[in-house]
């Protein structure tokens, strides 16, 4: 190629030069400066937002990550537990075990006699503490006869004392801990008897009226068991007709119809899809109230739009030179979509999906219509049994009166929250994947 | 690289056994604008055609209707008549995936697969039923690679990303992956206007060498190349083709006053 350029130097007199004047430049640097400094406002701002939200629930929630033990000196005399001596554990099992603990702690403090006073003593400790000695014992048939030292749980009053929540310097009547409960609480402290030790429970048990008997683990597992229906769905579904829509649909005024309401649903309360499920699942279809299958379909209703939205963006996003290539080589649109396109466009909706399934992980207004509020203490063992799952969880225990579900419910959220980041995590790693085979 | 081949349309060299690819008034609208007007263009057996013309004059789009591309594109539309070997290809029973398996095509940007150089050559073959055993996709592969000049270049890196190779490498790739389908017809898109002129020198050896064996239709910007490469140009403006013959004739003796126009550089 020749060089064209060449020097017109009897234009230049006209030519307006640029305004080079410091003024201005200092004016661009001072809105770029300006811009910058918004932004990192901006930034500090959400991150101390989230600091103050990650703290206020650490701080309330980590103490129920401890349970307060005492150690109780328990009797285990033969005629009460085995009279015949049959070492048959239905025969143990049978055996009065609240009498055998009761008496054990009533022995401590020989001076309680009245009735009320009793009552207040035995209240000290879990309404649990019962088994716990008959699952001890049960364990170890030997002690059979001798006294064993054996931790229980407290009662979640007495917990909640343990923790420092509850003031001992108030007046008697406002506090849920009384003063004999205090003195009895302290000579067993004094004895050494009283540890706090790591909460167990909350991780292996389901719901329960009583606070230190409460876990997660329902809920854990019923946000599973309902994500896996919801992911089952809406996954597929939601693809498919993100592929359908951007790839072979005529575009007529029928599939402009379809992309208005679809970006329409999207924004559609999520109660409303509640309604939906309970009038068309529960009450046409007859499925099962409060089951996993039902929120998981009701959550996959929810989540199609974001999928199905997040989907076409990404198949949007595949360059068109990547279709033309696999057209122009006599590949037919099916072959061009499936070898080629969506391969491209699978991390765009695996992030689409996994950003509607936190939404679908976060969602309690729709589950609250299909009865999954219901107090359900078994641990749900398959998609048609009762459940619940983890924001209703946290919605029960927020609205629970004892004291102690305060931190349980910080501790659910820090549960939840965990969840999450595994569930973000996963799509991180799967996206990572998907992204190396390129 | 070999600096070489400025090649002559040697006009004497095989050729002409009858048309490959016949245009009868062809018209293509995109919704209600008519992009091209009555186009009827013949294009010679193992002959390089060049399309050319300024910005915007249709010779794309003619091109894109040789193989059907333009089908999809919602609001265009075709009427007249091209054949291959005689055949309607706008016929509604003819299978456009076999279509485009016989009329390949090479676009304007090098559009490599994200895939290894290998799996970019393997596709077409792949798809089509060809070389069903590793071996004979081996020998495809390496047959495709060696005629697109590029072999030597990449026979160590045929597990590599097609994307990392240059600009040039990738567009021969793009070719080999064309040819790899073994079509009648290649459709090139102004396949160097995104290439250095060393990289552009290889690839219009490569369409000199390709002749041998496929029927070339090239669109190009560059007179100079549609000279170097065709036997037979054809100019298009605003829609319609103004001028055909052989190439020789038309750079030197262009019986429109447009082509001339155009060739002198006096517009487009």
């Amino acid at each position: 190629m020749t060089d064209m350029t060449t020097p017109k130097a009897e234009r230049a007199a006209t030519i307006r030069r640029p305004d080079l004047s410091a003024a201005r430049i200092n004016r661009r640097y001072g809105a770029e400066k300006r811009f910058r400094a918004y932004g990192l406002l901006a930034i500090g701002a959400a991150i101390a937002m989230l600091a103050i939200l990650l703290f206020s629930i650490v701080s309330k929630g980590y103490s129920a990550f401890v349970q307060t033990y005492v150690q109780l000196e328990v009797t285990l005399t033969e005629a009460e537990i085995d009279p015949d001596r049959t070492g048959d554990p239905e025969v143990i099992r049978n055996a009065n075990w609240r009498k055998i603990t009761f008496e054990s702690l009533r022995a401590e403090f020989p001076d309680v006699k009245s009735r009320s006073e009793t009552r207040q003593l035995f209240g000290m400790i879990s309404g649990n503490a019962p088994i716990a000695v008959r699952d001890y014992v049960l364990d170890n048939p030997d002690a059979i006869g001798t006294t064993a030292s054996i931790w229980v749980k407290v009662s979640d009053d007495i917990d909640t004392f343990n923790k420092g929540f509850i003031d001992r310097n108030l007046e008697e009547d406002d506090r849920r801990v009384k003063d004999n409960e205090i003195v009895w609480f302290d000579t067993l402290d004094g004895q050494g008897r009283v540890e706090a030790k790591f909460n167990t429970t909350l991780f292996t048990s389901g719901d329960s009226r009583e606070p230190e008997q409460a876990g997660v683990l329902g809920a854990v597992v019923g946000s599973l068991l309902t994500l896996i229906i919801t992911l089952v769905l809406s996954f597929p579904i939601g693809v498919m007709a993100a592929v359908y829509l951007e790839e072979f649909a005529p575009k007529n005024r029928l599939t402009d119809l379809i992309e208005v309401n679809i970006n329409n649903l999207a924004a559609v309360p999520s109660i409303v899809f509640g309604l939906l499920g309970l009038a068309v699942f529960l009450n046409f279809f007859g499925l099962p109230r409060s089951a996993p299958v039902v929120g998981g379909m009701v959550l996959a209703l929810m989540t199609l739009p974001t999928i199905i939205i997040a989907s076409r963006a990404a198949l949007k996003a595949v360059p068109p030179s990547i279709r033309e290539a696999a057209l122009g080589l006599g590949a037919s649109r099916l072959q061009a979509v499936t070898h080629h396109v969506l391969p491209l466009a699978m991390p765009g909706m695996l992030t689409g999906t996994i950003i509607g399934m936190a939404q679908a992980l976060g969602e309690t207004a729709p589950l609250l219509m299909i009865g999954m509020v219901a107090f359900i203490v078994d641990i749900p063992s398959g998609f048609t049994d009762p459940a619940t799952v983890l924001p209703v969880q946290i919605f029960l225990w927020a609205d629970a009166p004892q004291r102690a579900f305060v931190e349980r419910t910080s501790a659910a959220i820090m549960v939840l929250l965990t969840f999450l980041v595994c569930m973000n995590l996963l799509a991180v790693l799967l996206r990572k994947r998907f992204e190396r085979r390129w | 690289m070999v600096e070489n081949a400025i090649v002559d349309s040697d006009k004497n060299a095989s050729t002409n056994r009858g048309p490959k690819m016949i245009s009868e008034n062809t018209n293509v609208f995109y919704g209600d604008k008519q992009a091209l007007f009555d186009i009827n263009l013949e294009i010679g057996q193992n002959e390089v055609t060049a399309l050319i013309g300024p910005s915007g004059c249709g010779k794309s789009t003619f091109l894109r209707c040789l193989n059907r591309m333009n089908d999809v594109i919602d609001i265009c539309r075709v009427t007249g008549k091209i054949t291959l070997d005689g055949d309607d290809i706008y016929d509604p029973a003819l299978d456009v995936v076999q279509l485009r398996a016989r009329v390949g095509m090479v676009f304007q940007k090098p559009n490599p697969f994200p895939k290894s150089v290998y799996d970019n050559i393997a596709y077409g073959p792949r798809i089509h039923g060809v070389g069903n055993t590793k071996a004979e996709l081996d020998e495809i592969v390496q047959s495709s690679l060696e005629r697109a000049s590029l072999w030597n270049e990449v026979k160590d890196r045929l597990d590599e990303p097609g994307t990392g190779l240059s600009g040039g490498q990738q567009q021969r790739l793009c070719i080999a992956r064309a040819i790899a389908v073994n079509p009648e017809v290649i459709l090139m898109d102004e396949p160097c206007s995104a290439l250095d002129p060393i990289a552009t020198a290889k690839i219009e050896e490569l369409i000199d060498e390709l002749r041998m064996n496929f029927t070339i239709v090239i669109v190009t910007h560059s007179m100079q190349q549609a000279a170097r490469v065709s036997q037979r140009t054809a100019f298009f403006h605003l829609g319609e083709l103004v001028e055909v013959g052989d190439t020789a004739e038309i750079f030197t003796n262009p019986k429109d006053d447009r082509t001339q126009g155009y060739i002198t550089g006096r517009f487009g």
